[in-house]
């Protein structure tokens, strides 16, 4: 991790100088501040990367257990999966997809449950956003058949 | 005084029950918190704010939203020993023990009442010291303010019970997040790296809605699903048996307030005043010993502290224009984008909005006390829904709101990178408050710090040029190494 951001701090910096980290004729240019703040990021992240690397081995606890990944992993993909489709077929029916397949695959409900809650939720978050506060949110075919978007 | 007149007109008390009463809901629930709840909700006040006098109601229905959510975290550290909020954690010591003996409803009570007490105390010092705060604020100039930027982030460091470079790192991340898009300078283009959707840069109410919102929801998932609660049920009598009892504990109450007070105004935030509270709680009590199994002054002192925080962190948030918690940056950032500029000038400028603002901190605590009081079975009831249901509920209304910033879905991918990101934080105790902060004072702090150097033409002892600024300057200093310094005295000692 304190590799991850040494590199996106080393970028900044090569950025920065890009664009000018020195004292240009009407003052400090526009990568002045960037650059040193990006320099404290490299350096204290290369103080971390010693850390973890002097870090006793029994003080080096794992880091996640395969079943706490598995569960994370079991959110995390659905959720990518939830924002792709969403610029696809819009959020609603996204949205209702979502939650059905949390509910049968995490929470094995019957299938009128699942339906139900997730078209339910949806509906009622339409209301709140399109009526109530007169938010768009994105939407997709569905909503265009039934006169909606 | 005339505040409690723009305060009280009926459209304003009820977006203040309905503030708190989302709040508490955002408070119970896992996942969801006062810093996202809020962020989720600020683009629906931005038509709110456009109309006359609506800013103000705009900022009394996120400011009861963090109200309800400081409620509402108590109520599930105490029936289910699971946190709401970080800032109730310490409530769980002695609340759920509390309630496994049958006790929850004074324990609720107990705990509601003295978040009612901090709260107060807190509005109280808002009242009274922020205009002189203020005053003093109006003679700032760019480097003044940057020292008190300077002096913010500082304290971080210094206080902050993760690893001081692991602060600092992630400070820093947060600064250069700030930086991408359009400098607003010179209107240079920097770290777009060519992707149109960086030009506007990295909105903070997606990285706050993904950091703490997905991130939080990843980290609840590992611990496991179910949730096993103790049964509440809060009558008349209850109530009025333990406020008998709470005055015996006023010593307690005053000391956490004061504790809260002091961390809330320097950036500390109530997670930390609510442990230090408990901690020093424990050690004058003269049932120091017993804390721990179930006693009420266990729940006073944590509960009373971070309301205290909690609330008079906008203290400095109004005043200097510098949050001290990551809910008042956000609610910050929205004074930006409805138009206000956050700081000394909006006590001559916006008198109305300001104690405006102020009275609705009196009567939202007041109104937060009667909700949650009436109302805590209803509330228990949230978590009785199970979480396979609830999980994709809240994010989806996370995607809703990110989406709702600006209209586009690359910010929605924003917040699934900014929620792993968070959930790695988390496990690497990489501490979050300072990167939101960083992120939503970015800009300001470097527009002053180029002012400042723009004035003094590079001369870095501009920021020791007068009494005030070198003060503040040098307690920055002071902070930042404060963890070598206390480092070096303790090898000093045990080498003796």
């Amino acid at each position: 991790m304190a590799l991850v951001i040494f590199a996106i701090g080393a970028l900044i910096v090569i950025d920065s100088l890009r664009i000018g980290a020195r004292w240009g004729a009407d003052g400090p240019q526009t990568g002045y501040f960037p650059f040193y703040v990006a320099l404290m990021v490299c350096l204290a992240s290369a103080w971390n990367v010693l850390a973890a690397l002097l870090m006793k081995r029994e003080a080096n606890t794992t880091f996640v257990a395969r079943g706490q990944l598995k569960l994370v992993l079991a959110v995390l993909v659905p959720t990518v999966v939830f924002v792709g489709l969403v610029g696809w077929i819009g959020l609603y029916v996204a949205g209702a997809l979502f939650i059905g397949f949390f509910m049968r695959w995490l929470g094995k409900y019957a299938w009128w449950k699942v339906g139900a809650v997730g078209v339910g939720v949806m509906v009622v978050l339409f209301f709140i956003f399109e009526r109530w506060f007169l938010v768009p949110l994105p939407k997709g075919p569905l909503e265009r058949l039934l006169g909606l978007g | 005084m005339q505040g409690f007149g723009v305060a009280l007109t009926p459209m304003n008390l009820v977006l203040m029950l309905t503030g708190i009463v989302l709040g508490v809901i955002i408070g119970v629930l896992p996942g969801l918190g006062g810093a996202n709840g809020v962020a989720i909700l600020l683009p629906l006040t931005f038509g709110m704010a456009q109309t006359p006098g609506g800013a103000t109601s705009a900022i009394i229905l996120l400011s009861c939203i963090y109200w309800g959510a400081l409620f509402g975290g108590a109520i599930t550290s105490i029936l289910f020993n699971i946190p709401g909020e970080p800032w109730s954690v310490a409530t769980t010591f002695d609340g759920y023990p509390l309630a496994q003996q049958g006790r929850a409803g004074s324990a609720l009570t107990a705990a509601f009442t003295s978040s009612f007490i901090g709260a107060l105390v807190a509005v109280i010092v808002i009242t009274f010291l922020s205009p002189v705060v203020a005053n003093f604020a109006l003679e700032f100039g760019p480097p003044e303010f940057f020292a008190v930027y300077l002096l913010t982030f500082c304290a971080f460091v210094g206080t902050s019970k993760e690893p001081p470079f692991k602060t600092l790192a992630s400070m820093m991340l947060g600064f250069t997040l700030a930086a991408v898009g359009t400098d607003t300078v010179t209107g240079t283009l920097r770290f777009t790296f060519g992707i149109t959707d960086l030009l506007n840069g990295f909105d903070f109410l997606v990285a706050v809605i993904g950091l703490f919102g997905i991130g939080e929801i990843l980290l609840t998932l590992e611990e496991g699903l179910a949730f096993k609660g103790a049964a509440a049920r809060i009558n008349m009598r209850v109530v009025l048996d333990t406020w008998k009892e709470l005055p015996r504990y006023w010593m307690t109450s005053l000391r956490s307030s004061a504790v809260g007070c002091f961390m809330g105004i320097v950036p500390g935030g109530a997670t930390p005043a609510s442990f230090m509270s408990y901690g020093v709680a424990r050690r004058f009590s003269k049932n120091g010993d017993k804390f721990g199994t179930g006693q009420v002054e266990g729940v006073v002192a944590p509960e009373t502290a971070a309301h205290a925080a909690g609330t008079s962190a906008l203290l400095p948030m109004i005043t200097l224009g510098v949050p001290g918690s990551p809910t008042a940056a956000v609610l910050l950032g929205g004074l930006m984008i409805w138009g206000l500029q956050p700081g000394p000038l909006l006590f001559v400028e916006k008198k109305d909005f300001v104690w405006g603002l102020i009275a609705s901190m009196y009567l939202g605590n007041i109104a937060g006390l009667i909700v949650v009081l009436t109302c805590v079975p209803l509330f228990a009831a949230i978590l009785r829904v199970p979480f396979a249901v609830i999980a994709p509920v809240i994010v989806v209304v996370c995607a809703i709101g990110a989406y709702t910033v600006h209209n586009s879905t690359f910010d929605v991918w924003m917040m699934v990178v900014f929620g792993l990101a968070g959930y790695l934080f988390k496990k690497l105790q990489y501490p979050l408050a300072p990167m939101v902060l960083a992120i939503v004072l970015g800009d300001a702090a470097e527009s002053s710090f180029r002012q400042a150097m723009l004035g003094s033409q590079g001369d870095m002892t501009i920021f020791f040029s007068n009494k005030l600024v070198g003060t503040m300057t040098t307690l920055a200093l002071f902070l930042l190494f404060w963890p070598l310094i206390s480092w070096a005295l303790r090898a000093l000692r045990q080498h003796r």
